[in-house]
């Protein structure tokens, strides 16, 4: 393992409701979440099923800031694998996504079958007698790292954890019934970005999980009298309070009008909009929730806002730099105007979003705020100290220190 | 039509004002004259901000749709009065511009661009490049566009995007 230098920051008495901001810039410890975080006991999102239909396809993606191809192998099942040459530590896929028979690295023609096994050396024998590997080589010890691979509702995960916790075991009930809700049914990619941030992770996902900050920051809503304050709302929380979901389901539209599971909404009344078309939508789902955003440790989002479906992944780049990747799904029965909806919904998030790009700028002024003051700490009391889920409301920061309580466990600090 | 080829019987009038059309919806938005926007489209438009992977999939998701005038008029209210950005300013670089088909009044029109960000602090940054493909009508006294795709080179946005480009 890799002498860290000493951390520059005590975690304070306070516990969880205290965060020190050296843990957004310090190197030491970017380094060690690295190995004890996304190398930990954990299953790391690394994309969708249907990336990769067929044998043979592939992309590529990142476990915390380490390269991995996930692959479908000859017998059709998913496999993730460290994407890096056993012989020189070179990518051995460059694409970020392709087709291929076998894995071959362009370096010196190493190759790996779809199952990550090496089959060849180039010039093994030598050349004219001369040369080549050793007699007692054995190409068997040198595959491609193969990760423990778990598919659920059409979305991969993998672990470099030689022994994971079983993957519905670390979610628990709630979380898989709440993934199984918005993805789990044959789902259309309706697009793909990335969004590049001057932050640290987990000021990102931190923010995610901060539903107190949604009607104050985001203004869009508020703006064009968008505000739904009657709606039922709340917080969600695993058991062990890593994982979160923060919803809201509208109940009084329920009453003032009878919704239909088929036909859009058109929602004008007192809105501003001089297209309120932004915001048809029609209830998607049985259980009336208009929006959940959900995230599990350590860096994904599943995200229903409205019929507006996304995944998120959020890829650290450095100390102070992340890189959000987004999955825009609709569902294959969409109606045409029902993914028309989707298509305008989609004006809501991401990079571009009218209610979420301020999420995109208020980690790195925070890192700007922060990052000369490593013992200084933030103050995370909204809602009490603890990671006790609390009863319905979003005024809280209960999930925020969710997230904590998860990182703290597996960085013992 | 090969690609590659251009419209070549085009009268150098309806050119010019083609050209003149796509120079001014530059120099509007680096001016920061943002609520003259929605006046460059017809009334059912679409404006759609792209990478050129989920174009060339035929994906149908950007990180800015818009499918008519309202809808420009509310990006604009919106980056007035709710969103909250850093202040930042854009500059266009235009070049290649090129007309490619004509449908009656409607002319098909591709212009590369690159647009360099402004921090105000001063940092400075290539924000996106790619290239402009326009449905611009030109029936009436001043041209609109029916279509304004901007397709970027880069699959990445830095932090956001809330001027149109």
């Amino acid at each position: 393992m890799v002498e860290l230098k000493p951390r520059e920051f005590v975690w304070p008495q306070e516990g969880y409701s205290r965060i020190p901001y050296g843990v957004y810039t310090d190197p030491g410890v970017y380094q060690e979440e690295q190995q004890k975080v996304f190398r930990g006991p954990v299953w790391n999102f690394v994309g969708l099923e249907q990336e990769i239909p067929n044998v043979g396809d592939f992309r590529t993606i990142y476990i915390g800031e380490t390269p991995v191809i996930v692959v479908r192998d000859d017998a059709g099942n998913v496999r993730v694998m460290v994407n890096r040459c056993a012989h020189r530590g070179n990518l051995v896929c460059v694409k970020t996504d392709g087709h291929a028979k076998e894995l071959t690295c362009v370096y010196h023609n190493w190759r790996y079958d779809l199952q990550g096994r090496l089959i060849n050396v180039a010039f093994g024998k030598g050349v004219d007698g001369k040369g080549g590997m050793p007699e007692d080589f054995e190409p068997r010890k040198f595959g491609l790292q193969n990760l423990k691979t778990h598919t659920h509702a059409g979305l991969i995960f993998a672990s470099f954890s030689d022994n994971p916790v079983a993957f519905q075991a670390f979610l628990g009930g709630e979380m898989l019934e709440n993934m199984e809700r918005v993805v789990g049914r044959e789902m259309v990619l309706l697009g793909t970005y990335t969004q590049y941030m001057p932050n640290n992770w987990k000021l990102y996902m931190e923010n995610v999980r901060d539903s107190y900050h949604a009607s104050i920051l985001h203004m869009f809503q508020a703006t064009f009298r968008m505000n739904r304050l009657s709606m039922k709302g709340g917080i969600k929380l695993s058991d062990n309070g890593w994982h979160h979901i923060s919803y809201s389901i509208a109940e009084t539209d329920r009453e003032e009008r009878q919704y239909n599971s088929k036909t859009l909404l058109s929602v004008k009344d007192g809105y501003l909009l001089s297209d309120p078309r932004l915001v048809d939508m029609w209830q998607e789902f049985d259980c009336g929730t208009t929006l959940a955003i959900q995230s599990t440790f350590p860096n994904f989002v599943v995200q229903q806002i409205y019929n507006s479906i996304a995944l998120r992944l959020c890829v650290p780049r450095g100390p102070e730099e992340c890189e959000l990747m987004w999955w825009i799904l609709g569902s294959a029965d969409d109606t045409k105007e029902q993914r028309e909806a989707r298509v305008r919904q989609s004006n809501l998030v991401g990079p571009g979003g009218l209610i979420s790009m301020e999420d995109g700028v208020v980690g790195g002024w925070v890192q700007r705020g922060s990052k000369q003051d490593h013992e200084k700490t933030t103050i995370l009391e909204m809602g009490g100290r603890d990671v006790a889920p609390s009863a319905d409301g979003r005024t809280t920061e209960v999930s925020i220190r969710g997230f904590w309580k998860g990182f703290r466990d597996l960085m013992e600090i | 039509m090969m690609d590659g080829d251009t419209v070549s019987v085009i009268d150098s009038e309806t050119r010019q004002i083609i050209e003149d059309f796509v120079v001014d919806y530059a120099h509007m938005v680096d001016d920061d004259r943002l609520e003259e926007w929605p006046d460059y489209f017809t009334e059912t438009c679409t404006y759609r901000i792209i990478n050129r992977k989920n174009h060339a999939l035929g994906r149908s998701v950007g990180v800015m749709e818009c499918s008519s005038r309202g809808m420009l008029k509310d990006r604009i209210k919106a980056l007035r009065e709710a969103n909250v950005y850093e202040p930042h300013s854009y500059r266009h670089l235009l070049s290649g511009i090129r007309i490619r088909d004509r449908h009656d009044n409607i002319y098909r029109v591709e212009t590369s661009f690159a647009v360099i960000r402004t921090m105000q602090e001063g940092e400075m940054s290539v924000f996106a490049s790619g290239k402009y493909i326009d449905d611009i009508d030109v029936t009436g006294r001043v041209p609109k566009f029916k279509s304004r795709i901007v397709v970027c080179d880069s699959v990445r946005v830095h932090t956001l995007i809330v001027i149109p480009l």
